[in-house]
């Protein structure tokens, strides 16, 4: 008699907290792990095959950006691929809106609504330099903090290479 | 002091019962169903130029449930604070042939639609600022499926 209820007190609690956890983790900020090696050496700068997850970089990603879409030079952001919208990247916005960026062939002009991205290691990733400027409307959230491993706990800086792009 | 006590726990109780709600309500816009109020020429004439309010649910897109022909609300990409309500013409990997300029009927061209994009096009092609111009939209950038409209009450009723 008493154990229906229980559950249903249990089964409440966990909606309540699933909706509420689902809804900070939309509006203001959520953990996400850093996978690969795109980004070295400012994540994973020592990526080991054979060890995934757990040694994998864990990095709190903030959305209060999104209310308003403004971004700088040299922020890391979370996007959603454009070739595959299940996958989400991490890199760095190098170019913004009417920026010109040079890449080796030619110089690419950022057309409004989009930004350049690439990632650190250039020798590795998959960018822009592949598939072109990324809708900013794809991007869903920006990297402040590496909270882990905890012997590289710290905020992430922004970084710019002003020789190969030129603002408008 | 006990009255202080009690009237913080009662503050707190209800303060937690409206923050509940309006996680709730969040969950429920960006997941399940929510309404939006849609305005401009580029859909006459499935959508009225002096602005419908539509109702949109957000769960065809999660489970690859769109096809060609639904009536969707996307995220601009020239403008990533705007969302635009246009058609899936095509999903991707099919041929689209498409002219720029209606009037014009002869001047036309296809293309083929690549991996993870979609082509979208208002029902008005004279005004309509569609993929015609942007091209291929990711499918990333896809909100939700409009399925209803509310208000004018005239023209209630499921769309699409």
């Amino acid at each position: 008699m008493g154990t229906p209820s229980v559950l249903w007190n249990v089964a409440k609690k966990c909606f309540t907290v699933g909706v509420i956890s689902l809804t900070v983790s939309d509006l203001f900020s959520s953990i996400v792990p850093v996978r690969g090696a795109s980004m070295s050496p400012t994540f994973n700068p020592k990526t080991n095959s054979l060890l995934e997850s757990l040694s994998d970089d864990r990095v709190l990603v903030e959305k209060l950006c999104l209310s308003n879409y403004k971004f700088s030079h040299g922020d890391v952001i979370v996007f959603c691929s454009p070739d595959n919208h299940k996958e989400k990247h991490i890199k760095r916005i190098v170019g913004l809106p009417g920026d010109w960026v040079g890449t080796i062939y030619d110089v690419v002009h950022i057309p409004e609504g989009h930004c350049w991205v690439e990632g650190d290691n250039l020798a590795s990733s998959l960018d822009s330099r592949s598939f072109g400027p990324v809708p900013l409307g794809l991007v869903k959230g920006r990297v402040t903090h590496i909270l882990w491993p905890p012997n590289r706990v710290s905020s992430v800086e922004r970084k710019t290479s002003r020789n190969r792009v030129s603002p408008s | 002091m006990r009255q202080w006590r009690s009237i913080a726990k009662e503050a707190m109780d209800r303060a937690s019962i409206i923050v509940k709600f309006l996680c709730l309500l969040h969950v429920t816009d960006a997941y399940v169903v929510s309404s939006n109020h849609v305005l401009g020429p580029s859909m006459l004439p499935t959508l009225n130029i002096t602005g419908d309010v539509v109702l949109v649910e957000h769960l065809s897109h999660r489970i690859g449930k769109l096809g060609s022909g639904d009536l969707v609300l996307v995220r601009s990409p020239l403008d990533p604070n705007k969302t635009l309500t246009k058609r899936i013409v095509a999903m991707e990997g099919d041929k689209v042939t498409f002219s720029l300029d209606p009037t014009r009927s002869f001047s036309s061209r296809s293309l083929v639609v690549p991996k993870g994009h979609v082509w979208i096009q208002g029902d008005n092609l004279y005004v309509s600022r569609d993929s015609r111009h942007f091209g291929p939209l990711p499918y990333g950038l896809i909100e939700g499926k409009v399925f209803m409209r509310v208000w004018p009450p005239s023209s209630f009723g499921l769309l699409g």
